[in-house]
């Protein structure tokens, strides 16, 4: 891979992850930040796909593992609290979850 | 693998995923998604990164898609909740979150344009043996840490999403 065919896929990773936090910032509707967080997970491991092209070794494409790894565990936990948080509160939207109660 | 061929997945991944998250129908945020998951999925392949592909399809795009699948159905997706959805990610309420955004991603550019990547060059592509070697080699540490990760968020939606009353 060339220099610059490797500099402009990071520089997409960083416009995917990017997009990711516009979204997360943009919306509150819980369902859809996840969408948005999920997107930042994938352009994290986007990154290190390309970097081990690059380099080519297999670390790149290991530390995708581990990163889908995480990505699956926070949405199984995020989609449960969310259905659960929903139920309590009545409402879909992040706004809602306002007070901590023990 | 000269690098460009994923260039146009890396593009497709951008546009779905800038769609993805404007869209006021949440099944059409989802789907977006995984249209985006699916383009960067096509991008691993051109790299040369076969594993890491397949598990795009099979785990971003197939697994986590269909937990939100489940998930959506649970929202309010009439025309009056759709269109108030709408109203609310006017350019006023997208202004600040795309400064925040832009301002994270300024650095995360210039950082990318200051990489030379080191010494790098046409490597062919790295089939799923060599990544097996390396996770059940020296990484073996990390992969059981991954295990007891998912064992613990397993635990933990098993045991949030129990049915009952609901503790307050």
């Amino acid at each position: 891979m060339s220099g610059a065919a490797f500099v402009t896929l990071i520089a997409a990773s960083s416009g995917l992850f990017a997009i990711g936090l516009f979204g997360l910032l943009l919306r509150r509707t819980v369902i859809l930040q996840l969408v948005s967080l999920e997107l930042m997970l994938a352009a994290g491991g986007f990154a290190f796909v390309v970097a081990g092209a690059r380099h080519g070794g297999a670390e790149g494409q290991g530390m995708f593992v581990l990163v889908l790894t995480v990505a699956a565990a926070e949405a199984a936990v995020a989609l449960v609290l969310f259905l659960r948080l929903r139920a309590l509160a009545d409402s879909a939207d992040s706004d809602a979850f306002d007070r901590l109660r023990g | 693998m000269t690098g460009w061929a994923a260039l146009p997945f890396a593009g497709a991944a951008l546009a779905a995923a800038a769609l993805a998250v404007t869209r006021a129908n949440a099944v059409h945020a989802v789907l977006w998604m995984l249209a985006a998951l699916l383009a960067l999925a096509g991008a691993f392949l051109a790299l040369g990164a076969p594993f890491a592909g397949g598990l795009q399809i099979l785990v971003q795009a197939g697994a986590i898609v269909v937990l939100f699948a489940f998930a959506v159905t649970v929202l309010d997706l009439s025309a009056e909740a759709v269109a108030r959805e709408r109203a609310r990610i006017g350019w006023r309420e997208a202004a600040p979150a795309g400064v925040a955004a832009l301002a994270v991603l300024a650095p995360l550019t210039v950082a990318a344009v200051s990489l030379d990547g080191g010494a790098g060059g046409d490597v062919g592509p790295i089939g799923p043996a060599a990544v097996g070697r390396l996770l059940f080699g020296p990484w073996m540490l990390a992969v059981e840490l991954a295990s007891l990760l998912l064992l613990a968020a397993l635990i933990a939606a098993r045991h949030l999403g129990r049915r009952g009353e609901a503790r307050r």
